[in-house]
């Protein structure tokens, strides 16, 4: 029992699973999945779906904060991609080609591609603090967005581009298998090369990294890029749900919510040893809680204020030194010494 | 002997770790005015015992008196007011921060409601002053040698209000007249009727500064006894269960006379501080650096594997001239370099001890090359063996052994990587008696099969026992180099001391 309470997992899981009992007793109708056409429907299925665009962009803040990064710019780089693809396919002569399609979409990722480099140019070479860094995109990557899209909301008709995030593979949507092949190649990348053990060794210590010969360069670096193509799709994804690039919107705040999650799953802010999982759980906890939201009918305006709250109990319920404290007190409870807490820093 | 009220005592002591057992019923007392060793193995236990007398730890049982009457401290805070002032073995400062902020931090002095800046950086020279330290008391910490940064660590529990000096391993990297000066404190604290535990792994320094003496070993307490009435030998015994390691005597190295070219030569390599240096070391041969603080030694050791470049002057491997451009580069031609401060340039803490101990080898390979897992563990495991890292446990993070055991792991680190010049800065820092007989071992045997190292050391007795010969800085300036049969530890202690005056 110990054992799975002290498992860094353990408590993200308990709110997700939290959240979806507190879901279904409140509306028995949200555990229902339908089968229709072949296909399965259910406010389940929506999650899954609809998670795509923060799942990519949370694996990426993954790594970077590992790294002892940040990256702000994520919302502005799906605006970006949103708009390259948009726009290539709005100005071909065949929009509903799949070959037209495959282009938007190779080329609006190598754009995103050559955004992460320079990220990880400023980050890596030149030194910059990644808030900074990163931030300088985040508020020039819209103009650019906007600038390719010429200010205007770009909109298009095309059967191949909206079957990204609307159509189905088989009986799942097509988004989710996004999803899944995300998770499961970042997860084999990291864990069966020797790259996640690296990128948590330069998080945790970056000159004791240096002087072992780890290229520590190389590896954040290649950190920003990731995070940065991951966006890409995520912006491809989210344009092709509203058949639509608007670089005013698209991916608004995405930055945050992606933080939250990588937060929710334990993962450390300030670096080193990261939980691929603990985000994907953080990241399912996030987007349950919004599509509670929507059911319980909250005002929108009120809607942030309930995040807030589930988020802050979520939290601090997770935060070592909240749980030793209530150790030590049903310890003291029982007139008994408490665990053993290792030092702190004084 | 007055048998006084003890100032502190803790009786029935018992820490777990997990399922480990760090302490298990342990009774310590201090009486005022007096100085206590507390000594054993590494991993003992003995900086978990100082923990729960600040408390920083809470222990499972155990009791604890002050001037007789029982307390129980749940944080730091608490023994801080109690008068129980910590220096812990790893330095606990803040880098960023100037040296008179790392002093004052959390109790600045005040003015008015503010800070006062002038008073905080006086006093704070004052203390300085005091234990024979001049540097400027607003530079930042961070720049200074490990051994500043102890003596700053000193100075900060030296402000406070102090009954109950903890002093955890506070000499492992000062030289023979810091340590003098810090004796001459620790007397005068004395008299004034503060108690003072005292760890430290040199026999010596026990001896000369501690009225009595309290071993630990696995955990458990051996015994308390007076210091005049303990034999070396007899402690020794009761640390390690068992009688002291004979020291390595190894084969003198021979310089072949058939010309063979240095694996490491520097030509007038320095830097805007160090002056340039020339120094060259044969397969095979072991030089010693003897130096006290600020003489270059870290300086030259980092010049020597690339961690930072030289303004000037030529490294030469097997005869040719190279540029080292990052301790990367200089690995890959294996130059290996183990820096002195285990904390911010050596441990990575919170990954597994199996980790850190391939660390070096699996950035060596490159990230899409892993070792694979079963022979990592192998590796790990057999140099956990080698070196007697205890608790032999590969998956605990590193930063969770004791200090002495966490410095093995960086040695076996770079061994790992099999590398043909070893520049070693102080690696037997914090390491007990046994072990360090054992390194000493270790790198003479790794001379005997040909790799080259360079051992820098700020116990002089240490440096003329491994080295074949022995570079002597002083000043940011080697002034030579001589076989170490050549030089006694007294000479060497005037030889390093010399003002440079004398010289010209
Ligand atoms: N934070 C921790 N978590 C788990 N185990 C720990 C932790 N700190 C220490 N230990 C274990 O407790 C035991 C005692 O360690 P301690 O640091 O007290 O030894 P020590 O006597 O100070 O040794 P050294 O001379 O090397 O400093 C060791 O086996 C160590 O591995
Ligand atoms: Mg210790």
């Amino acid at each position: 029992m110990r054992n799975i309470v002290r498992h860094r997992l353990f408590w993200p899981a308990l709110a997700l699973a939290t959240l979806i009992t507190v879901n279904s007793a409140a509306r028995p109708q949200f555990l229902r999945v339908t089968m229709r056409d072949g296909e399965l429907y259910g406010a389940l299925i929506d999650i899954l779906r609809n998670s795509a665009p923060l799942m990519l962009v949370a694996l990426g803040m993954t790594i970077v904060i590992a790294t002892r990064g940040i990256d702000l710019s994520v919302g502005a780089v799906m605006a970006v991609s949103g708009a390259v693809a948009l726009t290539i396919i709005d100005g071909s002569s065949d929009p509903n080609g799949v070959g037209t399609v495959l282009i938007a979409v190779v080329t609006a990722i190598a754009v995103a591609m050559v955004l992460g480099v320079w990220n990880g140019l400023l980050v890596s070479v030149f030194g910059i603090q990644p808030i900074i860094a990163t931030l300088v995109l985040m508020l020039a990557g819209r103009g650019a967005a906007l600038l390719v899209t010429d200010g205007f909301i770009t909109t298009v008709n095309s059967e191949p581009f909206a079957f990204i995030a609307s159509g189905y593979l088989t009986v799942l949507p097509f988004a989710f298998f996004i999803s899944v092949a995300a998770i499961a190649s970042i997860a084999i990348v990291e864990r069966r090369t020797a790259l996640g053990m690296l990128t948590e060794a330069v998080g945790i210590n970056p000159e004791a990294s240096r002087l072992a010969g780890v290229r520590s360069r190389g590896i954040i670096w290649g950190a920003y890029v990731l995070s940065a193509v991951l966006a890409g799709i995520a912006g491809i994804i989210y344009a092709s749900n509203i058949k639509a690039a608007d670089a005013n919107a698209a991916g608004l705040l995405i930055e945050l919510y992606a933080i939250l999650a990588v937060v929710l799953g334990g993962t450390s802010l300030q670096g080193g040893t990261f939980s691929l999982a603990g985000t994907v759980l953080g990241v399912l906890i996030i987007q349950t809680l919004n599509s509670t939201i929507l059911f319980m009918g909250i005002p929108s305006a009120q809607s942030p204020v309930f995040f807030a709250v589930v988020v802050v109990v979520v939290v601090v319920i997770q935060s070592q030194k909240v749980r030793s404290w209530i150790r030590a007190l049903g310890a003291s409870g029982r007139n008994r010494r408490s665990a053993a807490t290792t030092e702190v820093a004084s | 002997m007055d048998e006084a009220v003890p100032l502190v005592e803790l009786s029935g002591v018992k820490v777990l770790y997990g399922a480990e057992r760090a302490l298990d019923d342990v009774a310590f007392r201090l009486l005022p005015g007096e100085v206590h060793s507390l000594m054993g193995e590494n991993g003992a236990g003995k900086s978990t015992l100082i923990r729960v007398l600040t408390g920083a730890l809470q222990p499972h049982a155990g009791a604890l008196s002050i001037d007789g009457n029982p307390v129980r401290f749940r944080s730091e805070r608490d023994a801080l007011r109690a008068g129980v002032s910590p220096v812990y073995q790893e330095i606990d400062l803040l880098p960023n921060l100037s040296v008179a902020e790392n002093i004052f931090v959390g109790r600045e002095p005040r003015r008015w409601g503010r800070i006062d800046w002038r008073t905080m950086r006086e006093r704070a020279a004052e203390v300085l002053a005091d234990l024979g330290l001049t540097v400027d008391p607003t530079s930042e910490l961070g720049s200074h040698s490990v051994a500043v940064q102890q003596l700053v660590a000193i100075a900060r529990a030296l402000t406070a209000e102090v009954r109950v000096l903890v002093l955890d391993e506070p000499t492992s990297s000062l030289d023979t007249d810091e340590v003098g000066e810090l004796f001459r404190v620790i007397r005068e604290l004395k008299q004034r009727g503060v108690a003072i535990v005292f760890i430290s792994h040199f026999l010596d320094q026990v001896y000369e500064i501690s009225d009595r003496i309290t071993v630990l070993r696995d955990g458990r307490l051996v015994g308390e006894y007076l210091t005049t009435e303990l034999l070396r030998v007899d402690l020794v015994a009761k640390m390690l269960g068992k009688g002291i390691p004979l020291p390595h005597e190894r084969q003198p190295y021979e310089d072949e006379a058939d010309g063979s070219l240095p694996v490491l030569e520097a030509r007038g390599v320095g830097t805007a501080s160090l002056k340039p240096t020339d120094v060259s070391l044969g397969a095979g041969e072991v030089l010693g650096v003897a130096g006290l603080l600020g003489s270059g030694r870290t300086a030259l050791a980092r010049l020597l594997t690339g961690v930072d470049r030289p303004d000037r002057g030529v490294l030469l491997i097997d005869g040719d001239p190279r540029g080292l451009a990052s301790p990367r580069a200089a690995l890959a031609m294996g130059l290996a370099y183990s820096s002195e401060n285990r904390r911010a340039e050596g441990i990575i803490s919170e990954l597994s001890v199996a980790d850190n101990i391939t660390l070096a080898l699996q950035a060596q390979r490159g990230a899409l090359r892993r070792l694979p897992p079963a022979r990592a563990r192998e590796l790990a495991a057999s140099w956990v063996e080698a070196l007697d890292i205890r608790p032999a446990q590969l998956d605990k993070p590193a930063g969770e052994l004791s200090g002495g055991n966490q410095q093995k792991v960086m040695l076996a680190r770079l061994l790992a990587l099999a590398p043909r010049v070893l520049v070693l800065d102080e690696p037997t820092r914090g390491i007990d008696v046994g072990a360090k007989a054992e390194i000493q071992r270790i790198v003479g045997e790794l001379a005997e099969d040909g790799l080259s190292v360079v051992f820098i050391s700020a116990e002089l007795e240490e440096v003329l026992r491994v080295g074949d010969r022995v570079a002597i800085l002083r000043d940011m300036h080697l002034v030579d180099t001589l076989p170490s049969a050549a030089v006694t530890i007294d000479s060497l202690l005037a030889l390093v001391a010399r003002p440079t005056e004398t010289e010209s």
